[in-house]
């Protein structure tokens, strides 16, 4: 093997690869005819079909750094991985169906800090804005170094090379075709996705003999370890390798960073505001649950089968020798293992496809959010929608201008992705709080909703720079010092969120609430939501959230 | 997709992109199927059977959504 390169492309692998880039622009160019107006820009028009608006929903958060990361992790942590793609998204997505998403397409707001602004007012949604547009720009840079860092530790791809001409690629559909080139082209990465890396497990359960052979060589290589097992290890903190809880599993990851992921990041939001119809908008989130349950195949179970096929033993990134190679590197290790001439270059497409969709969402929502949320309502309220257009188009090329800024500060930090998804979670979480308590109870205020929503941002801050500090604090935080950092990620974004609803409640009680008439279509209780009769069963959401919640715990159980 | 805007579905691009990495992986698999490459099975000559996959439904998406009129 190349000590500089892990894989190397045949001529038939770039030819995929280019190919990849060539239809992008075309579609994207194809695309800019129908981005006129501030709707079609911003919202593709809002005539998404529900299986194109829950896919798109999917793919936006089904990145390569996600396939890799999480890749990786179930090397390290096991089948425990999984709980970010089963309890981590399942019930939330369901959620965002069944109940959130009727006041955000009812409301026709065109973003999640515009539904703040509708239910709490300017502060609020400034708050929300300014915060989300700055933690999208930087995790759209970072994630555009990690991609350079990929290509050049895999192909031996010039990092300036890997990042200027993504960048570019990007720049120009997004620019062109507004959402639709973005979820144009999510949809065919999903595609890409699986059918560039399904062959992994395929290739993989037939070299172990099955999930029986692989567990069986899982213990032969990993003596008196337990990596196949979903919620039997989670008793207690030092039991598993991860050094979780099952209390932080359900009520830090499932009840609190997946809700607030899932129903209030306007990355993945936006892609179902995209929606043609209410029903539509309802019915996406759950296609996207589906397929959700089915990544884990083509991303945790890779990690399992590196564990028990590969000849040596992956290391962590910091501890990683010459020669060695990180938990990250074992996706493309099996791609290695597994695909020749052509199917590599289907593997290796779908992860810069991956990479770029992922970067094409951050600058896309970001262009929304700047223009309708911050440059709309605070610098200029009153111009033409093409003024409005033009601004769009204009931010996504500085948008991804600051991006690649950020990526080569990037460089200097080697922990810096850590910090970013650690601010990241600080505002997810209590915004979680804040939109779910507007939605459900008319007595929230404004002021109510704007404190709530810094006071539990600040405290999740705040606990985050305490255990930094000092460490000891982990175990007040996370409930234990045998708690890791994941697990700790888990209790803060738990308690900012308890602290969010806490000072909201308490302020609303002091303050005066809104009258009703100014709460229809935002809140429950005060919007009359269209029922949806005369659909048969089978076209009824509920029945379809009832089927995927069904079959998340058929999961839960076999997996046990 | 759209009746607004009269968009050649997604699912069009889709299968083009399918049918043509298809035929590409379908005949780079049978060019080497004599000396297949030094990865794990190869002797499944998987790039065949994938490729012809991806070309059966890349067609099937062509056909079923191409543009017309």
């Amino acid at each position: 093997m190349n000590p500089e390169r892990m894989i190397s492309l045949s001529t038939v692998d770039l030819a995929i690869v280019a190919i990849y880039f060539v239809a992008v622009l075309g579609i994207g160019f194809y695309l800019k005819r129908f981005a006129k107006s501030g709707e079609d820009f911003f919202l593709a028009g809002r005539e998404m079909t529900a299986w194109v608006a829950g896919l798109s929903f999917l793919s936006a958060n089904l990145g390569s750094l996600e396939l890799l990361g999480w890749a990786g992790a179930s090397y390290q942590y096991g089948i425990l991985a999984a709980h970010w793609y089963w309890i981590g998204a399942i019930p939330a997505m369901v959620f965002l169906g069944v109940v959130m998403m009727p006041f955000y397409y009812i409301s026709k707001t065109h973003s999640v800090p515009g539904y703040l602004q509708l239910r709490y007012g300017p502060a609020a949604s400034g708050l929300s804005a300014i915060t989300f547009a700055v933690m999208t720009i930087l995790m759209s840079g970072v994630n555009m170094y990690a991609m350079a860092v990929v290509m050049k530790v895999v192909l031996g791809w010039n990092i300036h090379f890997s990042i200027w001409v993504s960048s570019l690629t990007v720049g120009i559909y997004v620019a062109a075709g507004g959402l639709f080139s973005a979820i144009f082209n999510e949809v065919l990465q999903f595609f890409l996705i699986w059918f560039g890396a399904l062959l992994i497990p395929i290739l993989g359960l037939i070299e172990t003999h099955g999930w029986s052979g692989m567990v069986a060589r899982i213990q032969q290589n990993f003596p008196g370890q337990n990596f196949t097992h979903l919620w039997s290890t989670l008793g207690r903190f030092e039991d598993n390798p991860m050094g979780m809880h099952w209390t932080g599993i359900v009520f830090g990851l499932g009840a609190m960073i997946s809700m607030g992921y899932w129903t209030t990041d306007f990355l993945v939001v936006q892609r179902v505001l995209a929606a043609k119809d209410i029903r539509s908008a309802k019915l996406a989130p759950i296609i996207g649950a589906f397929f959700k349950m089915g990544v884990p195949f083509i991303v945790i179970l890779p990690g399992l089968l590196g564990l028990a096929v590969l000849p040596f033993h992956l290391v962590p990134e910091s501890a990683a020798q010459a020669g060695q190679h990180s938990y990250n590197e074992v996706l493309p290790l099996m791609l290695a293992r597994y695909l020749g001439p052509g199917l590599l270059g289907l593997g290796i497409t779908a992860l810069v496809a991956g990479f770029m969709a992922g970067m094409a969402g951050n600058v896309s929502a970001f262009a929304t959010v700047w223009t309708y949320d911050i440059y709309r309502p605070f610098l200029r309220k009153q111009a033409a929608d093409a003024h409005y257009v033009a601004m769009g188009r204009w931010c996504t090329i500085l948008g991804l201008v600051i991006s690649i800024g950020t990526a080569y500060v990037a460089m200097g930090f080697a922990s810096i992705m850590d910090y970013v998804q650690a601010l990241f979670s600080f505002f997810i979480a209590p915004l979680f709080g804040t939109v779910l308590l507007g939605m459900l109870l008319k007595r929230v205020t404004s002021v109510a909703g704007f404190l709530g929503l810094l006071a539990g941002t600040l405290s999740s801050i705040g606990m985050f720079v305490l255990v930094k500090i000092r460490p000891d604090m982990v175990s007040v935080i996370a409930l234990s010092s045998h708690a890791k950092a994941m697990a700790e990620d888990m209790y803060r974004a738990l308690w900012s969120c308890l602290i969010c609803i806490s000072v909201t409640v308490v302020v609303s009680l002091a303050t005066k609430p809104k009258p009703e008439a100014e709460l229809q279509g935002l809140v429950y209780g005060a919007t009359a939501i269209p029922k949806e009769e005369g659909a048969g069963l089978f076209k009824k959401t509920i029945f379809w959230a009832g089927v995927a919640m069904g079959l998340f715990l058929v999961l839960q159980w076999i997996f046990w | 997709m759209s009746e607004k805007h009269h968009i050649i579905p997604v699912w069009f691009f889709v299968g083009l992109m399918f049918l043509i990495y298809g035929i590409l992986i379908f005949a780079s698999g049978l060019a080497e199927w004599a000396n297949p490459p030094e990865t794990v099975l190869a002797e499944l000559h998987a790039p065949v059977w994938w490729g012809a996959l991806l070309i059966l439904i890349g067609a099937g998406y062509v056909m079923a959504f191409r543009p017309r009129g």
